[in-house]
């Protein structure tokens, strides 16, 4: 517990840890959208290229991105199978049939897609976002992305601040919740054996400590952003300036060539009557 | 810092028959200071002593504003000469005090409010709205002003205590304060980090002229200040310098406090008819002292023989 990491961010030099955090989190959105824009095989395939394409310039390694997508692999295989049985082709010889299962082309492809789209889907979250942004620049991006926002009085600088601090504390809680374990088995307590309720029991002792505390720091702190003259987000100006480069320019263009070729592919495949063209999501 | 240059020094924080209580959750409310008399002046050192729940800690929030109840408050708390106990007080007039008078805490923990060193500096001016180009000035010369210049891009967590308060103290420098006032900031740190804050006080309070209010339990730190005041019950009992203050011995005795050790141990050594003159209070003068008093004998036992 010694060393923890908030969120996964996997430092190293690449265009897109360079690129500024508010360009970042337009290209996961705008991302996002271009996957479900895809509609037949060759968009599909963009998709796919663009993918690893942003894996291989992000320099993150294949290991680590594979590994976020373990934790969803049970979702993506689910849905797979569900995509190969569930599609009928009426016009079409099924490849496979036993009982009322009945397995078409098309049905192969809709689960293609749809894994591909996932994939797609983490691949451009946890490069533009989770490993390649600290959760700081993170949290200032969205905060100066959703500013029009608070115009109209949403308390967008509020949430921002309360991300800043829980980014802040989490570190200092978790040794802390560390302490008071050690503690508590020192006086005998065992977190690891007997049944559920028991051990639910022998936590009591660690989590009454514990927000004890946080309330205590919760207070202290306050007063101290106070005698620092913190009062809310009006006129309040930054140390950190977010300036655009022109990479970010060239980058938010490739973007929009990218959606764009999706699209022609789209409207290519619906003239040309291409196989496959998904007409459901 | 001699008397008489002090007395001239314009007074910058007049704390005048202050009484506090908190609101009782029942009953009666209970006095937690009364009557307080206090004068600070531009570029003091002053310790603020006193047994646990003497009020010192109020009195240090009362002088920032920064305590949520006024009901049970009496008296004026001049600083520079405006009375921030008034009831017409400003929003502005409350940010110009804090940016005046800054405060350092106890737990280095509860006070560093961003990830990053340089930008939990950057917190005060950037509240005050300090552009861009001079912020990053500031913040550059209050990590200087405490030694954290290399540390700026670290992460507070994991930095030693010591290290964590000197980022906290760097915090309020960058709002540029006349005063600062520490509230046993040194309280929960090892020697070594005890030390490098009671340096970096020291330092700010010589070299950049700030005025020092140091709340504290350490004898020895209280013995280096200009000034030494001792809060007993809500009631200020001795006020003065500390060969002065360290003098009533009696007098702390019953408010709970020791003398620093070396200004004890020189006590004793008067009882037991050595000689020693002039001031007590830390380490280095009691040596003297009792050095001087080893020669002055040796040089009679010599003429003896
Ligand atoms: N927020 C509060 N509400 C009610 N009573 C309080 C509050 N804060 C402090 N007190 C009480 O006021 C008295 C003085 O407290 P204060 O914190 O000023 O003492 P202190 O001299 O700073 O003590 P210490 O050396 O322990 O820090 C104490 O009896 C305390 O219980
Ligand atoms: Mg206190």
């Amino acid at each position: 517990m010694k060393s923890i990491s908030l969120g996964q961010y996997y430092p190293a030099d690449s265009v897109i840890h360079r690129m500024d955090p508010r360009v970042k989190v337009i290209c996961a959105v705008a991302y996002i959208v271009a996957s479900f824009l895809c509609k037949n095989f060759f968009s599909f395939m963009l998709l796919l290229v663009s993918a690893i394409i942003l894996v291989l310039i992000s320099r993150i390694p294949l290991r680590i991105v594979l590994g976020s997508m373990k934790a969803l692999i049970f979702i993506m295989a689910f849905t797979a199978v569900i995509n190969i049985f569930w599609i009928t082709d009426p016009g079409a010889e099924p490849l496979f049939s036993w009982w009322i299962i009945k397995v078409y082309t098309k049905g192969l492809y809709h689960a293609l897609f749809i894994l591909v789209r996932i994939v797609a889907m983490i691949i451009g979250t946890s490069i533009f976002l989770t490993y390649t942004t600290s959760p700081i620049a993170l949290t200032d991006a969205i905060e100066r992305l959703l500013y029009p926002l608070s115009l109209l009085h949403v308390p967008v600088h509020t949430f921002a601040m309360m991300m800043t601090i829980a980014l802040r504390f989490i570190p200092t809680i978790v040794d802390e919740t560390d302490k008071i374990m050690s503690a508590q088995k020192a006086r005998g307590a065992d977190f690891t054996t007997g049944s559920l309720s028991d051990r639910v029991k022998a936590l009591i002792p660690v989590i009454v400590p514990l927000f004890a505390s946080a309330f205590r720091r919760a207070d202290e702190l306050a007063t101290a952003m106070e005698c620092r003259c913190y009062h809310g987000g009006e006129g309040r100006t930054r140390l950190r300036v977010l300036k655009l480069h022109a990479r970010d320019f060239v980058v938010l263009a490739v973007m929009a060539a990218f959606i764009a070729g999706v699209v022609l592919i789209n409207i290519c495949g619906a003239r040309n009557g291409w196989l496959y063209t998904m007409t459901i999501a | 810092m001699d008397d008489a240059s002090t007395l001239e020094r314009p007074v910058l924080i007049d704390v005048k028959d202050v009484s506090y209580a908190y609101p009782p959750e029942s009953s009666d409310p209970r006095p937690v200071l009364s009557h307080v008399n206090m004068t600070v002046r531009e570029g003091e050192y002053v310790a603020i002593l006193g047994h646990n729940g003497s009020g010192k800690s109020t009195l240090a929030k009362l002088i920032n504003l920064v305590i949520d109840d006024y009901t049970y408050a009496e008296g004026q708390i001049l600083v520079n000469g405006r009375d921030v106990m008034s009831d017409d007080i400003t929003e502005e007039e409350i940010l110009d005090l804090r940016r005046s008078v800054g405060m350092v805490f106890q737990n280095p923990d509860n006070q560093l409010v961003a990830t990053i060193v340089e930008e939990d500096v950057a917190f005060g001016p950037e509240n005050l709205g300090i552009p861009q180009k001079e912020l990053r000035q500031r913040v550059d010369d209050a990590l200087e002003t405490v030694g954290m210049t290399e540390y700026a891009q670290h992460e507070p967590h994991r930095l030693s205590g010591g290290q964590k308060q000197r980022v906290a103290i760097a915090g309020i420098i960058a709002m540029k304060p006349r005063c600062m006032i520490f509230d046993e900031s040194t309280a929960m740190l090892d020697p070594m980090g005890r030390k490098e804050v009671v340096a970096t006080m020291e330092k700010l309070n010589r070299e950049e002229g700030i005025t020092v209010l140091s709340i504290t339990h350490y004898m020895d730190e209280a013995a280096r200040a200009d000034r030494v005041v001792v809060l007993s019950d809500g009631k200020i009992i001795l006020d003065g310098t500390p060969d002065y203050v360290f003098d009533h011995a009696e007098t702390m005795r019953a408010a709970g406090l020791d003398l620093p050790q070396c200004t004890a141990a020189a006590k004793y050594l008067k009882t037991r008819g050595v000689k020693l003159e002039g001031s007590l209070t830390s380490v280095e003068s009691c040596a003297e002292a009792i050095l001087k008093a080893w020669r002055e004998r040796q040089r009679k036992e010599g003429a003896c023989d």
